[in-house]
């Protein structure tokens, strides 16, 4: 029983971590068919400069409590300046091209930020780990966790809750919708589509840097984080269906329970469990579990 | 007619003169291999780079002292060829065929990970070039097949498991039922943990294995590892995580009770042991992989490498950066044994190779001998001890140390055969 509840709650943890690192990638797919392997870059810098801003500002006297705003704050920051940047500075050129080539150049991007970051903030660990004890612990059973493993189920219930009323209840939503469900239409609607995607993108962005922002308290803030962490979103959205916000939360929780529960129960298979889950939806449900419905175009 | 033989001679002779001074003098290229990028650059990379950079600048320099006061390598100076261990083991194959084949090194020194160790071991072989792992700790290259160019001067994680087996026995006397392990799914910590659960159950008979955790390299993410390593409730937790996973485990761990719910063992804590010092709390038992860092003898050699890493770097010298210079001054050592044994004249490199094998010398670390692998594989002694805050600052107390020929295995014999024969030849 005591461990059947920890499977649970550590699936739900590892879920909702994986959430919040790859809606948004699944959320710029859905705009605009980008497979966005910068997705891994936003993660990491959403990380780096949590460390580096939070760190600070603790040094500086802020009292630990505000290290949480801080948090989300330095994600922000860091991919309002960078998103945009990047979208129009080189995306936007590339739009008319074939996805493959796009493909190409966010994994290009991706590289070239890589060594940006190790520029930046050289190779050495970063750490911020104030956040991550402040609040205590609580015990389940026998079983001990920090109360911030909380703060990130309800990160990932917040992104996930709010994007879905970003979509259906605002104009922007609604607009997102359209051009999620046919671009040209909307374009010929007179629905500003660039605007969309430079919304779209710097959006899918934030959730990736929130992702690492949230993540750095709990690990060690070193360059290559956001390679780990774009593989395994690329899985979670393939199995929920590519473009699905549903398919990425479905994918996420499928994908942590399924890993917490080989860990405890058969720890020598954790290493392909994931990929093996990926396989067996694509095997039967190839555009993954929620895949749209697409209309054939003449 | 013979006498414009003897001018054209004599040409000859002139011509060549000078190409064999050039060649006596030239340097010795040194491919320098270690991860300048990832989540090992920082902890060991880095570290690595530093103490081959201040070994090589010394060296030449002749500022390195005795036995290494001679400049460079027998008068031939030092060129590093660096070049970054990331990219996994097929890239780093193609970059070692790269310094052999394109730029020409006169040797390699390098490999962090195991994985590097085991892909470059072979083509190292094939192409006939003289190479030394500095750090690398599966004890399966020179166990599953002999090499003539291939050398490693740092012991192996046998060496590592044996000396965290002992220590936590003695640690613990009498109180350990059962142990449990959390290595990273591949050659380092499958060895790691392989040798230490056997060391384990020969000196602890009747101990159990609770639960041994292999998550992927680079993971990052442990809560569910640490929950059931918890929910076993084992005496000892074994770790041979390094790099970014062994800091996030720590971060991760200590929330969670876990340092204190089991005598936990990190046998490369040493690397993280002084940034997270916050985070770790007393009573942890920590390994340098070999008597380095904390563990270092109080040689002149020593006394001279740790400050001059610290007066550079502004950080004390992990054991990757004494690996390095140990690897270095090994080097070095066999070079100038073969340069002595030709007269003086430039070693060839079956001359250095044969210089190489079953050589002793001293490292900042102290002795290290070549004493299996067939004279290829080194041996030291080691040291484990716990952490202990002394007035906010991180100190290991309690240290045992370990003679080599207690926790390396014979020449010839598998780690694995050693140890189920209850450490016996």
């Amino acid at each position: 029983m005591e461990q059947l509840v920890a499977v649970l709650i550590d699936g739900i943890i590892y879920s909702a971590w994986l959430f919040v690192a790859a809606v948004g990638l699944t959320l710029i797919y859905g705009v605009m068919k980008i497979v966005n392997v910068t997705h891994g870059s936003f993660y990491a810098l959403g990380a780096y400069a949590a460390a580096s801003i939070t760190g600070w500002a603790l040094r500086q006297g802020m009292p630990e409590g505000l290290s949480y705003a801080v948090l989300l704050g330095s994600a922000l920051l860091i991919t309002l300046v960078v998103a945009p940047a990047i979208e129009r500075g080189i995306l936007r050129f590339m739009y008319a091209r074939d996805e493959v080539v796009i493909l190409l150049i966010t994994y290009a991007l991706f590289l070239v930020l890589e060594d940006v970051i190790k520029l930046v903030w050289g190779v050495s660990p970063l750490f911020i780990a104030e956040p991550y004890g402040l609040l205590g612990s609580f015990d389940v059973l026998d079983l001990t966790y920090p109360y911030y493993n909380l703060i990130l189920v309800g990160v990932a219930i917040a992104c996930g809750a709010g994007l879905t009323w970003m979509l259906g209840h605002t104009r922007t939503g609604k607009l997102l919708v359209a051009v999620i469900h046919d671009t040209e239409v909307s374009r010929a609607m007179g629905i500003n589509v660039e605007r969309m995607y430079l919304i779209t993108f710097t959006f899918g962005s934030l959730l990736a840097a929130i992702g690492g922002a949230f993540t750095a308290p709990t690990v060690s803030v070193v360059p290559g984080l956001g390679i780990e962490v774009i593989v395994l979103s690329f899985a979670v959205v393939v199995i929920g269906g590519l473009g699905s916000l549903p398919g990425a939360a479905l994918g996420a929780l499928i994908v942590g329970i399924v890993r917490s529960a080989t860990v405890h129960y058969l720890p020598e298979a954790e290493l392909f469990v994931i990929y093996f889950v990926m396989a067996m939806v694509l095997t039967f449900r190839p555009r993954g579990l929620f895949s749209l419905a697409e209309a054939r175009k003449i | 007619m013979p006498a414009m033989k003897r001018i054209v001679a004599a040409a000859a002779v002139a011509a060549l003169v000078p190409a064999f001074a050039v060649a006596q003098d030239a340097p010795v290229k040194v491919g320098v291999v270690s991860f300048l990028s990832g989540a090992a650059a920082g902890p060991f990379g880095v570290p690595a780079r530093n103490g081959a950079e201040i070994m090589f600048e010394m060296l030449n320099a002749g500022k390195v002292p005795a036995p290494y006061n001679t400049a460079g390598f027998g008068g031939a100076k030092l060129q590093m060829n660096l070049v970054d261990e990331s990219g996994g083991t097929t890239t780093q194959v193609t970059e070692f065929r790269n310094m052999v084949q394109r730029d020409n090194v006169d040797l390699v020194i390098g490999y962090i990970s195991s994985g590097s160790c085991l892909g470059i071991a072979p083509v190292a072989e094939e192409l006939k070039k003289l190479t030394v792992f500095f750090d690398c700790g599966t004890p399966r290259i020179f166990e599953e097949r002999s090499y003539k160019y291939v050398f490693r001067t740092a012991s192996t994680a046998t060496m590592d498991s044996v000396g965290a087996a002992l220590y936590v026995r003695d640690l613990r006397k009498g109180k350990i039922k059962s142990i449990a392990g959390i290595n990273q799914n591949y050659a380092w910590g499958q060895d790691s943990w392989g040798d230490f659960e056997k060391s384990m159950a020969v000196l602890v008979p009747g101990v159990k294995v609770a639960t041994s955790q292999m998550p992927k390299l680079f993971a990052g993410q442990y809560n569910a590892e640490i929950s059931t390593i918890l929910g076993a409730k084992a005496d000892v937790v074994h770790s041979s995580f390094w790099d970014g996973d062994l800091e996030a485990f720590i971060l991760q761990a200590g929330p969670r009770g876990l340092f204190k719910r089991s005598t936990v063992i990190l046998t490369t804590g040493e690397t993280a042991m002084y940034k997270l010092a916050e985070r770790i709390p007393d009573g942890v038992v920590i390994g340098a992989r070999g008597p380095y860092g904390p563990y270092a003898p109080d040689n002149e050699l020593n006394k001279w490498f740790s400050s001059t890493f610290q007066d550079r770097y502004g950080v004390p010298p992990n054991y990757a950066a004494y690996q390095m210079a140990q690897a270095i001054l090994g080097t070095k050592a066999a070079w100038e044994k073969a340069q002595a044994a030709n007269g003086g004249k430039r070693p060839s490199d079956d001359q250095v190779i044969a210089a190489f094998e079953r050589l002793t010398f001293t490292s900042p670390a102290g002795k290290v001998e070549m004493a299996i692998g067939n004279g290829h594989q080194a041996i030291t002694e080691t040291a484990y001890g716990v952490t202990k805050k002394v007035k906010g600052k991180m100190t290991i107390a309690n240290v045992k140390r370990y003679p080599a020929e207690m926790v390396n295995p014979p020449d010839g014999m598998k780690a694995a055969d050693w140890i189920a024969n209850g450490f016996k030849k």
